[in-house]
């Protein structure tokens, strides 16, 4: 109706002019906000990654080019770490992603419904959520904790009557990084867990009954109702953990600082140390460059995937 | 999503006993870290790391917490515990505060105001939604670096969320066209209508947004570790960190006893809230 091609009045007009106004003042501390600190980073990084820029020295800024990507697939000293971290990135996602997925779908189906018990458990699993990943490096570094008075240590111990050997969880290279990725599906299960809980309340009830009067099995329930029901919330549950293991970084920072051997550094890790560290600021814009786009082609993809089920 | 989590629609008959086992099982499994940081931050740090023993409580003490308000640890961290929690509340209170405030608007005026430009500003928030902060830490950290140390740049890049007004608008799509119009008719202008009538009846959509920025708030550590290094200005997440990044034999008890400390405002905040904290996790699923 804003839109009539018609000549307005001027009370008319007048009225659009103070909705438009509105609107805008409305929009812009919001709007503002982000584009200043997200948008305007984001196009940054992709300047300081051509840039060489010394800090605090008064050397002219000198572009150069595409070399800080090149050394991220060239360089032969910095091309292993980084793609040794890489690597790191995706065996921490290839072990995050279906088992944290599994689970959080399998307890998710548990807690689906009512009982004191039950109501008990949900609370449980959930609690992790909302525990900072700091609070849970702290925990989980006196659980892993070398030696047989590590409680990890000792609980297996115990239930292997005595066969296991104690073992250095954060410093052997060969279990650092499953130690990480264990306490990671312990913080992040609850969280996924909900998001399933949600999606099976959107399964309608009628479909159950349809199928329980067919006369299908659990087993069956499960295959051809509960799982085709939970089809958008997988996707959007495995995009999501897949996108948190690329960003994956205070456990690995607090823990075990990339080691041993560089078993345990992180893309975003490396970034940071880069950046931070270093004071190597192009490197680190040109590795955040590559993490933002491989974000958003994962995100594009699972929009994509979504959308051809709802044509 | 007005899905009512904790108000089941379906009870399948009753739970059978192997549910049971198995809930019991991972009910363990979960809870036992907890446990451990509990009885742990009562124990001598000698009995915290004492194999099986350190998950039974025998000799509990209050000498952990004694020592924490007292004077700090090692000389590597100075700073007082007060100092953190005020550091932690204040970067918190901002950016929750502010954030709703700043939010809600953008969301209502992209859901209900009429305007140039607003379809390429819905998309660039969906855009925006996309990019973790991680990915945009370290150009931010540069854009930023003459504000290193101040209490401002912790909570600045949070306050405005591309997620939360995101959030906001879809929610406010949802609501009935006729709540506005009949506001109208009394002559109510946009923002008394913004106030007095859709504000009552966004709640949920508040609520939320609240706790999902508080979560990532208190809980944020790699911002403030590239924008701290003088321990005044240091939140809990930071100080805590530097304990367990610590090499030397580090004091379990202790630790454990800080880290109680950390998680307790929020563990009362989700007790107390637990119905919106995982209606508001819930919530994140519109995002797809």
């Amino acid at each position: 109706m804003l839109t009539s091609s018609t000549a307005q009045s001027p009370a008319r007009r007048r009225k659009i002019w103070t909705e438009n106004r509105v609107g805008l003042t409305m929009l812009i501390p919001g709007i503002g906000l982000i584009i200043a600190f997200m948008l305007v980073p984001f196009f940054y990084s992709m300047w300081l990654s051509m840039h060489v820029e010394i800090v605090g020295s008064t050397l002219p800024v000198r572009s150069v080019g595409w070399m800080f990507y090149q050394h991220l697939f060239n360089d032969p000293i910095f091309r292993g770490i980084f793609l040794q971290s890489l690597r790191n990135n995706g065996e921490f996602a290839l072990f995050v992603v279906p088992i944290q997925t599994g689970l959080a779908m399998f307890l998710a189906i548990l807690v689906n419904r009512s009982g004191t018990f039950v109501k008990f458990c949900r609370t449980t699993f959930f609690l992790p959520v909302v525990f900072p990943m700091v609070l849970t490096s702290l925990i989980w570094k006196a659980i892993l904790a070398p030696g047989p008075d590590g409680m990890l240590n000792a609980v297996l111990h115990a239930v292997t009557f005595g066969h296991f050997h104690p073992q250095f969880w954060l410093a052997n290279p060969h279990l650092a990084l499953p130690s990480i990725i264990m306490l990671s599906i312990w913080q992040g299960t609850g969280f996924q867990m909900v998001i399933f809980l949600a999606g099976l309340q959107g399964i309608p009830s009628s479909h159950y009954e349809a199928a329980l009067v067919d006369g299908a099995k659990k087993w069956h329930l499960f295959r051809d109702v509960t799982l085709p029901g939970l089809r958008n919330t997988t996707i959007f549950v495995v995009i999501v953990t897949t996108i948190f293991s690329l960003r994956v970084f205070d456990q690995i920072y607090l823990l075990t600082q990339g080691g041993p051997n560089n078993s345990t550094s992180s893309v975003m890790y490396l970034a940071v140390s880069q950046a931070y560290v270093q004071n190597n600021v192009g490197q680190g814009a040109a590795i955040s460059v590559v993490l933002c786009f491989v974000i958003l082609v994962l995100s594009l993809i699972q929009r994509q995937v979504l959308k051809e089920r709802v044509d | 999503m007005a899905v009512s989590l904790l108000r089941r629609r379906r009870a399948i008959g009753k739970t059978p006993l192997g549910t049971y086992m198995l809930l019991a099982i991972f009910m363990v499994l979960f809870l036992f870290p907890v446990y451990y940081l509990i009885v742990g931050s009562f124990e001598t740090s000698a009995q915290t790391l004492n194999g099986l023993h350190g998950a039974v409580p025998t000799a509990l003490t209050l000498s952990n917490y004694h020592s924490l308000s007292a004077v700090f640890f090692s000389q590597q961290i100075t700073g007082s515990l007060r100092g953190f929690y005020t550091v932690s509340t204040l970067v918190s209170a901002v950016v929750v505060g502010g954030g709703l405030v700043v939010n809600s608007l953008a969301g209502y005026a992209l859901a209900r105001m009429k305007f140039r430009g607003r379809r390429s500003l819905l998309l660039l928030v969906v855009v925006l939604v996309i990019i973790p902060f991680e990915a945009i830490a370290v150009p931010l950290y540069y854009m930023l670096s003459g504000l290193r140390n101040t209490l401002i740049v912790q909570a600045l890049p949070f306050i405005g969320s591309a997620f939360s007004i995101y959030l906001f608008y879809t929610f406010f799509l949802g609501l009935p066209p006729q709540l506005e119009e009949a506001a109208k008719i009394d002559g109510a202008g946009p923002w008394r209508t913004f106030l007095q009538i859709i504000l009552p009846n966004a709640k949920p959509a508040f609520a939320s947004v609240a706790i999902l920025s508080f979560i990532q708030i208190w809980s944020s550590y790699l911002w403030p570790l590239m924008m701290t290094s003088n321990p005044n200005v240091y939140p809990l997440s930071i100080a805590i960190g530097n304990l367990v990044r610590q090499q030397a034999q580090p004091n379990y008890g202790q630790m454990f006893a800080f880290g109680v400390l950390l998680v307790v405002p929020m563990a009362l905040f989700f007790i107390v809230f637990q119905r919106w904290f995982i209606r508001s996790v819930a919530s994140l699923a519109v995002k797809g």
